[in-house]
Formats: structure tokens, C-alpha cells, sequence
């Protein structure tokens, strides 16, 4: 369904997507996941055929989205972050012209509009003004406008953003639902939040996929790319020769020495923090910290997990829209 | 054709449903109407040839700011939103959002000028008017209108908000309008170019009299082509932003 190769997109000097590459398959339920300014907002408006790649190739449907990008639009719903809403319109007539714009016949539009309505359940505020409608009714309209034309392919950037708890599940309810008429691609930066509904995740950190597959694919990678840094009182190369000789241990990388303080790096083939603790008491040495050390992977998609987002530092790269 | 007419559509729609497109409309028939009988009609006995000149000649500038004024939100507007999304990523190419914002937009100013023709009607209580003068006196008026608000969708395409597009506008507006005054010091040969890019003095002067060129109409007709063409590279310039 989607090929990507060698997405790049610079603003500038800056790189907001460096060499990306995934694929997507038809059908498949993929989620977007990354921190604010990862590049996931700029990778969807490419996909949507919104903005224009510095390089790259992106297929869609066997179309190429950057010379076929006309073509291609019919095929895709996307919902932006920020829900492209006339306020001055009613449901009804916005969603009538967004079906229209998608191509969709006149004489079909009534029927198309009641089944978008149906599926997001906007009936009741079909001759509604948008303007007068709540965040989560907005958030509804923006998603009946991204399926009212029936594309393949669904792009959704962060349709929960802004929802309250209960608008929340509702609206994961909703996307649940349409699962299996369409291919879909959901952005989020809560990995709880599409974890539950994404058969695939991408994740994307400073404009680069640092890994995919499903949730529990992730966590053996990070259990794999597991390190540990170790920090001990007493002479540094004895210390080196002892980790060296724990079973399990692949390397070890002295960090920083002070006084007679020094850190390590391990890298390991598992879990082996017992086996470390054990020799380097036995060796004499005080050991003044032993922990897992936490990989780029680990800490974005422990920050994910749990929603630390607010508090995540600033992202040298903003994803710019 | 098809999606031109429905962006158009949604356009006036918006103007017609819109307090603030009431509101313009409202100003600019209250704007027409005191210049009409303070300016045009006067205190003084002019000929009704002269009146219905005069009417023209103050409705242009009203007309002119109007357009300015309808054309800033056209594209600054959906930017600031964040719509513009929805149609840049719909199977729609840039001229058709271009043309379509544009034809909206005009529809809604050639309404509001056809709106003020009961005013030289009024002449006809005490005078008699030329057909012929009205017809090209409003013509004028909407070829004028429509220039001016082409210069205005590009600049509402430029501009990152609507304040800074009604300002880049008014100044392409006021360079065109003021170069009939280099023409007046200038020698030739670029006399003669700033006389033939003068917006009003040389081109909707002989509207005004009742007199239509195909030289004015040619011109304001490739001022507005022109306009709607940079409007659109630059739309098209905004995807690889």
C-alpha cells in the first residue's frame, strides 16, 4: 500500500526527516509513534501529498505521491492535527463540499454524507453550525471529512489530541471501527493511545525511524540493546579486567574516572546485573551504582509509555507545519 | 471546471454567510451613497453626464478598497486556520483553488457594485443619462474591481496573515495607481510605459466618460490573468516549504 525510500525533508539548513524507509501493507493498522518535533507531522503531510519531499520516493498504491500527487490525493483521507473546519458551515454542507472536492458525484453525496455521519455519529448535528459544535464534535467532523469519499488509505494526525478521557476511548472506539476498510496510519505521541489499536508501530525520533514492529517486538529489542553502566570505587583496570571475565558481558567501555570513582558502560547479552554485583564485591571493590542504562530507543519509548511528553526536553529538530 | 465551481460556491457562500462580508458590503453601500450626494450630485447644477462621471470616479475608489479588503482572507485566512490543509491535500490542482477563491470573491464584488446602481438611476428624476455611459461606467468598475482584487489573492497567497496581505497588496495597489505621476516626469520611452500601467488614469478614466477601449479592457483582463498566475506559482511554491 505505502513504499517509502529515502524520505527526506529539509526546511532550510534543518533536516525535519532524515532517510526515512518503511512499508506499509494494505489493510494494516500502523501507528506513528514519536515525541513532539520528531518529524511526524511533516512524514504525514508528505504521505497526503501536502508537501513536497527534498528527496525521496513514496508509493501509494503503486502511484508515485510526488509525480502522481493528483492521482494519489483521491486515494487518502487525512486528518491534520488541527481539523480543517469552516466554521461558518453547517456539518452537512462541509462535509457535502469535502466529498466533492474528493471527487465524489454530486447525485452520491447525500448518501456518502449520511454514512460518514453515521460512523462518526454526527447525525444529530448535521444542520449544526461547526462554530457553535464542542472540541470533541469538531475532532468527529474532521474525521468524517478524511472517510466521507471511502479511501483506501487514512492518515490521522493525532485524532485525539485535545479530547477529554471519555472523548478519548470514544474516539479510539471509532477508529477501531474502521479497521478493515481501510489501510491506516495514526500518528500519536502516547504509545497507550495507539498501542491498543495499531497492529505495527513506527517510531520516529529526531526525524529518524529508530524502530519498528509491534509493541512487544519493541520490548525485546530494547531488552536485546540492553547496556549498563556500573560505577565502582577502586583501581579502574583491575575493575575492567573483572567485569571482563563476568559471563554475558560483550564489552566494557570506562565512561569517566573521578578520584577513585569510575564508571562503566557494559554491554551485555542479557540481564546479567546479580553476576556483575557478585564479582565486584567478591573482587573487593565498593560498588556504588549498578543500573540499566538507558538507551535512545529505551528512553523515547519509556517517555511514550508514560506520557511524558509535557515534560520532554526541547527537540533540536521541530517538526515544522 | 467542476471543482473551480465548487470552491467558487463555497467562497460566496462564505462572504453571504459571514457577519463580516455583510459588514463590508454595508460600509462600501454607505460609502457609495454619501460620496453620491455629497461629491457627485454636489450643491452645485452639473450636467447629468458630469454626475454619473463623478459617481464613477468615487465609487473606483471605494471599489478599490473593497477589494482589498474581500481578498485578504481568501488564501491568508485558510493559512492562518489551518483549512488550506483540507484542500491541499484534496484531489484539486492550485490554479482551480486560485481561480475559485478568486471567482468567489469576485461574484461578491461585481453584487456589491450592482448593488449601488440605483443611484444613478435616482439621476433620472431631474436629468437623463446615457445607457451606453452606464454600461461602460460599470464595466469599468468591474474590471477595475476585479484587478485589484487578483493583485489581492496574490497578495493574501504572499502574506502569512491577513494584515500583512492587505498590506503587500495595497502597495502593489498604490504603485500601480500612482505611475500615471512618473509618467508625468519622466521621458519617454518610460513615460510611456508608466502612463500604460496606470491603473486608474489611464484605463478607467474612459469607463468613467463612457468610453470603452479594447486597449483597457485588454489590459485589465492580463493585470488580473497576471495576478492569478503569480498567485498560483506561489501557492504551488508553498508545497516545498
Amino acid at each position: 500500500m505505502i513504499q517509502v525510500r529515502g524520505l527526506t525533508k529539509y526546511y532550510g539548513e534543518h533536516a525535519a526527516i532524515r532517510d526515512l524507509n518503511f512499508d506499509i501493507a494494505s489493510g494494516e493498522v500502523v501507528g506513528f509513534l514519536g515525541l513532539n518535533g520528531a518529524g511526524k507531522s511533516t512524514t504525514l503531510k508528505i504521505l497526503s501529498c501536502v508537501l513536497l519531499p527534498t528527496s525521496g520516493r513514496v508509493m501509494v498504491d503503486g502511484l508515485n505521491a510526488i509525480d502522481q500527487a493528483h492521482e494519489v490525493r483521491g486515494r487518502i483521507g487525512f486528518l491534520p492535527d488541527i481539523p480543517p473546519l469552516y466554521n461558518e458551515m453547517t456539518v452537512g454542507r462541509y462535509l457535502s463540499f469535502a466529498a466533492q472536492l474528493r471527487g465524489v458525484a454530486a447525485v452520491d453525496t447525500p448518501k456518502r454524507v449520511a454514512e460518514a455521519e453515521e460512523k462518526t455519529t454526527l447525525g444529530e448535528v448535521h444542520d449544526e453550525l461547526i462554530s457553535s459544535l464542542s472540541h470533541g464534535y469538531r475532532q468527529r467532523v474532521g474525521l468524517a471529512q478524511a472517510l466521507v469519499h471511502k479511501p483506501s488509505l487514512l492518515i490521522l494526525d493525532e485524532p485525539t489530541s485535545g479530547l477529554d478521557p471519555v472523548q478519548i476511548v470514544e474516539m479510539r472506539n471509532l477508529i477501531k471501527s474502521l479497521r478493515g476498510e481501510h489501510t491506516l496510519l495514526i500518528s500519536s505521541h502516547f504509545l497507550s493511545e495507539i498501542s491498543q489499536t495499531c497492529d505495527r508501530l513506527l517510531v520516529i525520533q529526531g526525524g529518524e525511524i529508530v524502530a519498528q514492529g509491534t509493541e512487544s517486538e519493541l520490548a525485546q529489542l530494547m531488552e536485546r540493546a540492553g547496556e549498563l553502566d556500573v560505577i565502582v570505587r577502586g583501581d579502574a583496570a583491575r575493575a575492567t579486567l573483572v567485569l571482563q571475565a563476568v559471563p554475558g558481558v560483550v564489552g566494557v567501555q570506562k565512561v569517566a574516572g573521578v578520584d577513585s570513582e569510575v564508571s562503566f558502560r557494559i554491554s551485555s547479552a542479557g540481564d546479567i546485573r546479580p553476576e556483575l554485583a557478585r564479582a565486584l564485591v567478591s573482587a573487593g571493590f565498593d560498588l556504588l551504582q549498578l543500573g540499566r542504562a538507558a538507551s535512545q530507543l529505551e528512553s523515547v519509548f519509556l517517555k511514550l509509555a508514560a506520557g511524558e511528553v509535557g515534560n520532554a526536553p526541547a527537540q533540536p529538530n521541530k517538526d515544522r507545519s | 471546471m467542476r471543482n473551480v465551481k465548487l470552491i467558487a460556491l463555497r467562497e460566496l457562500g462564505a462572504y453571504l454567510r459571514s457577519m463580516s462580508g455583510y459588514i463590508v458590503a454595508g460600509i462600501f453601500l454607505l460609502a457609495v451613497g454619501i460620496l453620491f450626494h455629497a461629491m457627485a450630485m454636489g450643491d452645485a447644477e452639473r450636467r447629468s453626464a458630469e454626475v454619473l462621471y463623478n459617481f464613477f470616479f468615487f465609487t473606483s475608489g471605494a471599489t478599490m478598497i473593497c477589494s482589498l479588503v474581500l481578498s485578504m482572507r481568501l488564501l491568508a485566512e485558510e493559512k492562518q486556520t489551518g483549512t488550506l490543509v483540507l484542500l491541499a491535500s484534496s484531489p484539486v490542482r492550485d490554479r482551480e483553488i486560485i481561480i475559485g477563491k478568486y471567482l468567489g470573491a469576485l461574484a461578491f464584488l461585481w453584487l456589491m457594485i450592482l448593488a449601488t446602481m440605483y443611484l444613478p438611476l435616482m439621476i433620472l428624476v431631474n436629468g437623463k443619462i446615457s445607457w451606453g455611459h452606464l454600461v461602460s461606467g460599470y464595466l469599468g468598475l468591474m474590471l477595475l474591481g476585479g484587478s485589484t482584487l487578483a493583485i489581492g489573492t496574490f497578495g493574501s497567497a504572499v502574506g502569512k496573515n491577513q494584515v500583512l496581505a492587505i498590506i503587500i497588496s495595497a502597495v502593489l495597489v498604490s504603485v500601480l495607481l500612482m505611475a500615471w505621476m512618473l509618467a508625468r516626469v519622466t521621458e519617454r520611452p518610460f513615460n510611456e510605459f508608466f502612463l500604460s500601467i496606470a491603473l486608474f488614469h489611464k484605463h478607467f478614466t474612459p469607463f468613467g466618460r463612457g468610453v470603452i477601449h479594447l486597449r483597457d479592457i485588454v489590459y485589465y483582463l492580463a493585470l488580473i490573468y497576471f495576478s492569478l498566475f503569480a498567485a498560483t506559482r506561489v501557492l504551488e511554491a508553498r508545497r516545498w516549504r
